[in-house]
Formats: structure tokens, sequence, C-alpha cells
């Protein structure tokens, strides 16, 4: 087993513990650490595309870790966001949850 | 699409299309309060006249044109690409954008002496933040690019959803949030298993080097989730309705006239240009079965709904589905080609009637003081030129004839019968009967009269009405221009 391998494959149970985590935990802020934990999985499977590119008197392919910088800055940003939004939301009812509201308008 | 596509003259004309609302986004941020609005009523014509320029342009050539930034070709560099698909949703985009702008100039105006407020300094920034991220998602030729334009119409489009700052309209804008980051991730991670794979990630490149295999299956499927979960495909669409009906009536009809389409057009780029290997049976009929669940469910859901801006969010459920049935129909044959400009077609003809209908609601919403689909009898004889208006509209998204929602749905009935699959044409029937049941169940009360006069309680301007008119009939006169747009919309394509 090579290094990829081993980085491969904790890449793919970060991703899927991040997916799982999305998809089933009922707060946002849990959610929002899973979509964190599920990025880490993805930025690691970049890094690990680099290494494999490795040749022409270069460590590692450039693109795709240049990929994953612009890819960090984004996830913060959103991260940033949504905490924004989160901490907005608990002013506003003192509490931080997705419960569907009770207009009775959605079905 | 020709590999190793060159840099056109007159490419700079689509960096200009991104500059352009990007240098105002920035300038209104920076002056600020009062002047936000004003810096966006001066983008806006500029950018107008860009996105004319750049139609004229690709329509003279016949071909696409193509920008290389910094003079770099791909694989190494990162091309900007304008063909004929880009030029129908880059003006669409610059239409319903600048209506929407006018249409909110009563609502966002800082007046001489009043002082500045939070609410209209949003509003004027994100509508030009979101316009740059959609010419950026329109005019991309590398799926990477793309992922960054489509992170920034999200955060473009998020707080245009709770403006007003109600906890109700939080909560929809941090689920639309959270949806969105799941969508972008899960696309990121297709894109990384692309390059991973092939080396690239340009679509004209791509779309050589691809063939079917695991990685490019797990890719392909990876970014297709993600980019439903953005456009609200079923049965991803849990966070539009709340979303779309809570925003102000502009800022509702950008959102659901627009920036849904921006991942459905990335679909068609991923599907259609990128990974044309890829295009078995069974991975477009799923996409279509996707489409006509939609439909159905979407128009159900309209039907029972209780407040007329929810009834008009799920209709957009519905009427997205109508553009995921072109994707088993588009093929290499005429009847093909015509699919794919009725499935195109659609999606600006919506993007015009949805505007106008989502604003024609929020006049309505305003001279009652409610949205109550049961409270709305005798409004015919207050707003008849926004009734009239939100009625022209419902027939584009009918099918009636001769608006655009017609000849886009005629063309993929077309495709569908002929091409034997006629389980699809049932299903836009079907489509056009119940979009016909909820127009009608507002329509119907609305030209009623009451026993007493209503008085509505605040006036609406006749030149917001005016506007909301224009852009009903727009729709309509959409679908009278078919032939010119059949020839653009088949710029730039390989078959």
């Amino acid at each position: 087993m090579n290094p990829a391998t081993i980085f491969g494959l904790c890449a793919a149970v970060l991703v899927g513990l991040g997916l799982f985590g999305v998809i089933v935990q009922p707060q946002p802020l849990r959610k929002l650490l899973a979509f964190n934990v599920l990025g880490g999985g993805v930025f690691l499977l970049f890094g690990i595309v680099a290494r494999r590119g490795e040749a022409a008197g270069f460590g590692a392919d450039p693109v795709p870790q240049a990929m994953v910088i612009t890819g960090l800055v984004v996830a913060f940003a959103a991260t940033a966001l949504a905490v924004a939004l989160l901490r907005r939301l608990f002013d506003e009812t003192s509490r931080a949850t997705l419960r569907p509201d009770d207009d009775g308008a959605d079905s | 699409m020709t590999p190793f596509d060159a840099a056109t003259p007159d490419g700079y004309l689509l960096v200009l299309a991104l500059v352009v609302p990007m240098a105002g986004l920035l300038a209104a941020f920076a002056l600020g309060g009062r002047h936000a609005e004003r810096v966006a009523l001066l983008a806006l014509p500029i950018g107008f006249a860009v996105a004319v320029a750049i139609a004229a342009v690709v329509w003279r050539r016949g071909d696409a044109l193509v920008y290389t930034l910094g003079g770099w070709a791909p694989p190494l560099g990162v091309a900007l690409r304008a063909d004929g698909i880009s030029v129908a949703l880059l003006l669409t985009t610059a239409i319903v954008i600048g209506t929407a702008a006018l249409f909110a100039h009563a609502e966002f105006r800082t007046a001489p002496g009043q002082p500045e407020a939070r609410a209209p300094l949003v509003f004027w920034t994100f509508l030009l933040a979101v316009w740059a991220a959609l010419n950026a998602v329109f005019l991309g030729a590398d799926l990477f690019n793309l992922f960054v334009a489509l992170e920034l119409l999200t955060f473009g489009a998020v707080p245009l959803v709770c403006l007003d700052g109600s906890a109700a309209t939080l909560q929809a804008a941090l689920r639309y949030l959270l949806f969105a980051l799941l969508g972008s991730v899960l696309y990121l991670l297709g894109a990384g298993l692309l390059y991973g794979a092939y080396g690239t990630l340009d679509i004209a490149l791509l779309a050589e080097r691809v063939h079917a295999g695991p990685a490019a299956w797990a890719a392909a499927a990876l970014m297709t989730a993600g980019l439903l979960a953005k456009t609200a495909l079923f049965p991803l669409h849990l966070w539009l309705p709340q979303a779309h009906a809570g925003a102000p009536a502009a800022a509702s009809a950008v959102l659901s006239a627009l920036v849904v389409k921006a991942p459905f057009f990335i679909v068609v780029r991923l599907w259609f240009d990128a990974l044309p290997a890829l295009r078995t049976p069974a991975a477009m009929q799923t996409l279509a079965a996707l489409g006509a669940a939609a439909i159905l469910f979407g128009s159900v859901l309209a039907l029972r709904q209780a407040r007329l801006k929810l009834l008009v969010a799920y209709s957009t459920v519905a009427q997205i589905g109508y553009l995921f049935l072109m994707f088993p129909l588009v093929g290499p044959t005429p009847l093909g080609s015509a699919a794919w400009t009725g499935g195109i077609l659609q999606a600006v003809s919506h993007a015009l009637a949805k505007a106008a209908m989502f604003l024609s609601a929020g006049l309505i919403a305003k001279a009652l003081g409610h949205d109550r689909v049961a409270g709305l009898a005798g409004i015919g004889r207050v707003l008849p030129m926004t009734l009239f208006a939100f009625g022209l509209s419902g027939f584009s998204l009918m099918g009636l004839p001769p608006s655009g929602g017609f000849f886009a749905k005629w063309r993929l009935l077309r495709a569908a019968i002929e091409g034997g699959q006629w389980w699809w044409a049932l299903v836009i029937v079907a489509g056009g009967l119940f979009t016909g049941g909820y127009v009608f169940r507002v329509l119907a009360p609305a030209l009623g009269g009451t026993d007493e006069p209503l008085t509505p309680c605040a006036s609406v301007s006749r030149s917001r009405e005016a506007l909301v008119l224009a852009l009903a009939l727009l729709s309509i006169a959409i679908g009278l221009l078919p032939l010119a747009s059949f020839g653009l919309l088949q710029i730039g394509r390989a078959s």
C-alpha cells in the first residue's frame, strides 16, 4: 500500500463521514461542521491528485494545489457567511434550528 | 466545439461582460449608501449594451467568441467562451436584471435627506454580484472556473433571500445556503476526480479525452447531484419555495428567473459539451424522469398553496422540470436539434414569464397588504394592468400559443412523439393542464367582483405596472421569433 492509496482512503472516509453528518444531523451548526469535514476530504483528494502529477522537475502538479487554495478560500467564506446567518437567527429567535415554520402554507 | 479554441477578435467583450458588473459591485460597496443605487443604475445600461454587442458579434461570425485570459491557452490557461446558448442567456439576464432594478427603484430608493439604510445598500450591491456571477457562469469554458462562478452566485443570492431580516427569511436563507454548499462541495469533488483522471478541466479538452469509465461516471454523478441541489430539481427542491417566496418581489424575480438557471446551464455544459461520451440513454432518461417528477409534484403543490408568492415559487419547481426533459430528446438529427432549441427556449421564456409573475405578485401583495389567494377578489378592478401581466405570463408557462413557452414545449413535445418517447409527451401535456389549473385559481377570483368595492391599502404607480406588463409581453413575443433564435442557439455546437 503506497502513501497515495492510504491518503486516498483517508479522503474517502472524510467525505463519507462529512456527507453522513450533513444529511443526518438536524442542527445547522453540526451540518456546517460536517460540511467542513467533507470539504477536508475533498481538499485531501486534490492533494493526492497533485502528488500523482509530479513530473518535469516539479515535486507536485501545481494546478490542483492552486485549486485547493481557491477551494479553501471559498469554503472559509461560506462557513463565515453561514455562521453569521446562524448568529443572526439566534438573536432573532433565541434558537438555532431549521424547524419548518408554522405558517401552514408549506405542506 | 472545436478543441484548442484560439482567442478571437472582439474577445475583450467577454471580459467587459464580467468587469462591468464587478466594477459596479466594488464601486457601490466602496461608495456606499445612497451612491450604490446610482452606480447600479449606471452599470445596468452599460452591461446591457455589452450583452447586445456580444450577441451581435456571435451572430455575425456564426461561431463562438473566445478569449484566453492573459494569452495563455488551455490547458495551462483559462478561456472564456460565448456560443449561441451563452448569448441567449446573457441577453435574458441583462433584460430581467434591468427590469427588476427599475422595478425595485421605488422600494430601495434613498431620497436626498433621507438617512441611509442597510437594505437598499445590500440590494443594489448584491444585485450586481448576482449579475456578475451569472455572466461568469454563462461564459465559463473551464469546470473549475464554473465552480468559482457558482460560489459567487450563491454568496450573491443568499443575502437577497433574507433582505428583510425576519426569522422566517433567515431560516430560508440558511437552508438555501446549506443545500448550495453541499451542492458545491459535491461538484468540486467531481471536478477533482476528473482532473485526476484526465489532467484538465477545460471543457473542450475534456470532451476529447473522456471515455466512459468508473472515474468519469463517479465524477459525472457527483457533479450532477451537486448541481441539481443548486437548481432545485425534485427531490432536492425543499429549500426553494420558502427562499423565493420570502424575498422582496424584485429579488424573488431575479432568484426564480435567473439564479436557478445557472446550475442547469452547467448541467447542460457538463453532459453535452464536456462529457459527451457518457450520454447513455439510461443516464438521460434518469435526468428526464426527475424532471417529470418535478413537473407533477411541483404543479400539485402549487395548486394547494394558500399564498400567492408560494404558489408562484412552487410553479418554479415544476417549470424547472421541463428543462430536464430536453436531455433524452436532444440528438444529432433535426428533431434532436429542435429539442435543444426547445429546452433553451424554455429556460429563456420561463425566465421572462416568471420574473413578470413574481413582480406582479409583488404589486398585488402591496396593494392588498397580503397575498392570500382566497382574498384576491376584486383586485382585477384595482390593478387591471398587473393582473393582465400575470395572466400573460401564466399563458407562457402553460404553453398557450403564440407565447415563448408554447414554442418551447411544442418542440419538446414533437421531439418526444416523433422520437418514439411518447411518455415524456404525456408529462408535458399533463404539466400544461396543471399549470392552467393554478393560474386559473388566481385569475378566477381576481377577475370576479365583490359586493363592496375593494379599497387598496397602498397605491401602486402606473410605471411599475407598465414595467411588469412589458416583461410579460416579452415572454409572449419571444415565441414570435422562433426561426431567428433557432439558428442562434446552434452556434458553436459540434453537431
